[in-house]
């Protein structure tokens, strides 16, 4: 009996939690099958949506075939309809936006988590999680009326040290590739912020302990560290972030240009998968229409989980070489 | 004893009005938004007049509204556009034959609305030029197909920015039908469509979306709705008619376009007015029209919309005005009058 009681406590991850479990002794059941449905409910309705997504998608899917994902034509007047403006769009975008969120997103998480004075941190943490709660639409016209302005004024000294490149050719309208990418780092920052401070606070204390009693400094016990220890949250952190800027709608649509051409400069109008959906669904008319824009609903799904197992690969990657 | 008999004639009474109210007549519609604040206004009215009626309307877009319609999960749909003769054929196939009918409600008008640097009158276009700046073949303020029908006005040597609808809309539908109709070039090329593949320009969602990107982007041209314009005093252009005239959007010179149009009025009102005749008709206009199954069942629900319809036609009419509307001719409304007999 103290055997078994000991077990329990061991496997339970602290006091109350072993309450919780001694609670529901003889539900042991009960609860397994609550939480399974529960499990098994999400899996079914992304399986149903696949399901629809595929068979709502077929006349366009028989019509085009592979090639809708590299035609760069979308006419509804004559019935030509393929993908690859709005993956491009979609892909472009989300990878600006990581590139400028993650530095800001994750260094900021760490000056809060380690090196902010407790008041400070956690006031701005308030603040910080408040912006992850404001509708998207309020950043469109966020990125319409202010920040497109101060890009405006910005653009001849992005142009004057970067302009050699081909990805700042072309004239600037203020709505853009750039934009688009820039709303959308403003947007996903939040989301890195709160979930990699958690993490990084949720580093065992020993573990700077043991990095500062061999001498290193408070910032090498941080980054060296207390980092490498939290990367699994940052990179889950990062990935929901970019979950939720491959599927942003609202915002991009509203300083992205709306324009279906493949441009390799930022300072071009693009279009992306969601906004596309969401700014001709209500208006089509006719089968292969509405079905092509089912099918980059698809699209969009398999982008999702390509680009998330590619990313997943890569930090199971650098884990196998610092392990 | 007493108690008892009133609480079994309460109990009647309670009965009767359930009865009573499930006679209620609801009436459900779905389709295009420009017309939605006036329908809503409209069906709020004919519901205060015949408490029994109701008419439940959702703008879903045109689009949705037609397909709505075919399937036949609502009693009428909406839209901007006319029916094309491949959805007409779509309906008949799926109500054993039996069509569909237009009735034109309202008009509307797109105008050219811009913001050039030092402009501040409102421009005279042309459709060569509307046409050329929409194709992408002018590209500078002060080309000369412009300075010819602004004389006076100090044009800038700047590159023109076209900015369109991005959201797929009947706005859109007419200002290209006009295009396709002034310009042989458009309409081989691009052609007509509530979205069509944009030859240059930046696209914004909605009115608003666009009105906002006109006033963030110097040099810029885009088309709104005319109701959108006025409600929200933005300046836009004259734009030259049929007969040579440059013509301002107002509710007068739409109606006036309606009434050039309404001697080729065909039995099923499926027209466009774009570029109609006469010399106060302004060019950019349209009707919006209701979609009504030629056959309907049940019976009560087949006189609730003939009623609403003739309603529609008589007091509806002139409360169009004070929402800016533009009221139908006295022609058009005769023909439709005639036209509601032909639902069975």
């Amino acid at each position: 009996m103290a055997a078994s009681s000991t077990t329990i406590s061991s496997a339970g991850p602290a006091r109350p939690a072993r309450s919780f479990v001694q609670r529901l002794r003889g539900g042991d059941e009960v609860a397994y099958l609550i939480t399974f449905a529960a499990a098994a409910s999400i899996l079914l309705v992304t399986g149903l949506l696949v399901f629809e997504l595929y068979i709502n998608s077929s006349a366009s899917r028989a019509k085009f075939g592979l090639s809708f994902l590299v035609t760069k034509t979308w006419d509804p007047v004559a019935g030509q309809y393929g993908a690859w403006p709005f993956i491009y769009g979609t892909v472009v975008t989300s990878a600006l936006a990581l590139f400028i969120g993650i530095p800001l997103g994750v260094g900021a998480a760490i000056f809060l988590a380690e090196l902010a004075p407790p008041a400070i941190s956690d006031a701005l943490t308030f603040l910080i999680e408040l912006l992850a709660a404001v509708p998207s639409v309020i950043y469109g016209l966020l990125g319409i009326f202010v920040l497109i302005p101060i890009l405006r004024t910005v653009e001849p000294a992005i142009r004057a040290v970067l302009g050699w490149t081909p990805l700042f050719q072309g004239p600037f309208y203020g709505v853009s590739l750039f934009s688009a990418g820039v709303v959308l780092a403003v947007m996903i920052i939040p989301f890195i912020i709160s979930i990699s401070r958690e993490v990084i606070r949720a580093v065992p204390g020993d573990q700077r302990e043991a990095a500062l009693a061999l001498g290193a400094t408070r910032w090498e016990s941080t980054w060296d560290v207390v980092v490498p220890y939290a990367r699994k949250g940052i990179a889950g952190s990062i990935f929901l972030a970019l979950a939720r800027s491959l599927g942003e709608t609202m915002a991009v649509t509203m300083v992205i240009g709306n324009d279906p051409k493949v441009k390799a400069s930022l300072f071009a109008p693009g279009y992306s998968i969601a906004a596309v959906i969401a700014n001709e669904f209500t208006e089509a008319t006719g089968q292969l229409y509405t079905s092509a824009l089912i099918e980059l609903g698809l699209v969009l799904f398999a982008l999702t989980i390509v680009i998330n197992a590619m990313a997943r690969i890569l930090v199971a990657g650098t884990g196998g070489r610092n392990g | 004893m007493m108690t008892r008999r009133i609480a079994s004639l309460a109990t009647l009474a309670i009965l009767a009005l359930g009865i009573a109210s499930a006679q209620n007549v609801l009436i459900n519609g779905a389709g295009a938004t420009f017309p939605y604040p006036m329908y809503s206004k409209w069906f709020d009215e004919f519901h205060k007049k015949f408490p029994t009626l109701q008419f439940n309307y959702q703008s879903i877009g045109s689009g949705g509204g037609i397909q709505q319609v075919t399937q036949g999960t609502v009693d009428f749909g909406a839209t901007d556009g006319p029916m094309n003769e491949m959805q007409l054929k779509d309906f008949a196939d799926k109500h054993g034959g039996s069509g569909i009918l237009h009735f034109p409600t309202v008009m509307g008008a797109d105008v050219p609305a811009y913001k050039v640097a030092g402009v501040a009158q409102a421009l005279n276009f042309t459709p060569e030029a509307l046409a050329g700046i929409f194709l992408g073949k002018i590209t500078k303020w002060n080309d000369p197909e412009l300075m010819k029908a602004n004389p006076g006005v100090k044009l800038p040597a700047n590159d023109i920015i076209v900015v369109h609808r991005s959201d797929g809309s009947g706005t859109t539908y007419v200002w290209v039908d006009y295009l396709s109709k002034v310009s042989k070039e458009w309409e081989t090329k691009v052609g007509r469509g509530t979205s069509v593949n944009w030859p240059v320009g930046l696209g914004g969602k909605g009115n608003e979306g666009v009105a906002g990107q006109l006033e963030q982007t110097p040099n810029s041209i885009g088309y709104i709705e005319l109701i959108y314009a006025v409600q929200n005093k933005i300046t836009y252009g004259k734009v030259k008619n049929s007969s040579g005239a440059f013509v301002e959007a107002s509710l007068a010179s739409v109606t006036a376009a309606a009434a050039g149009a309404a001697n080729q009025m065909p039995d099923d009102f499926r027209v466009s007015i774009t570029n109609a005749p006469g010399k106060d008709s302004y060019p950019v206009s349209s009707f919006t029209w209701l979609l009504i199954p030629e056959k309907i069942s049940d019976a009560t629900k087949k006189k609730a919309i003939k009623d609403f319809l003739a309603w529609m036609l008589a007091d509806g009419q002139k409360m169009t005005e004070a929402l800016a509307y533009a009221p139908l001719p006295k022609a058009v409304v005769a023909k439709e009058q005639k036209a509601i007999a032909k639902i069975q």
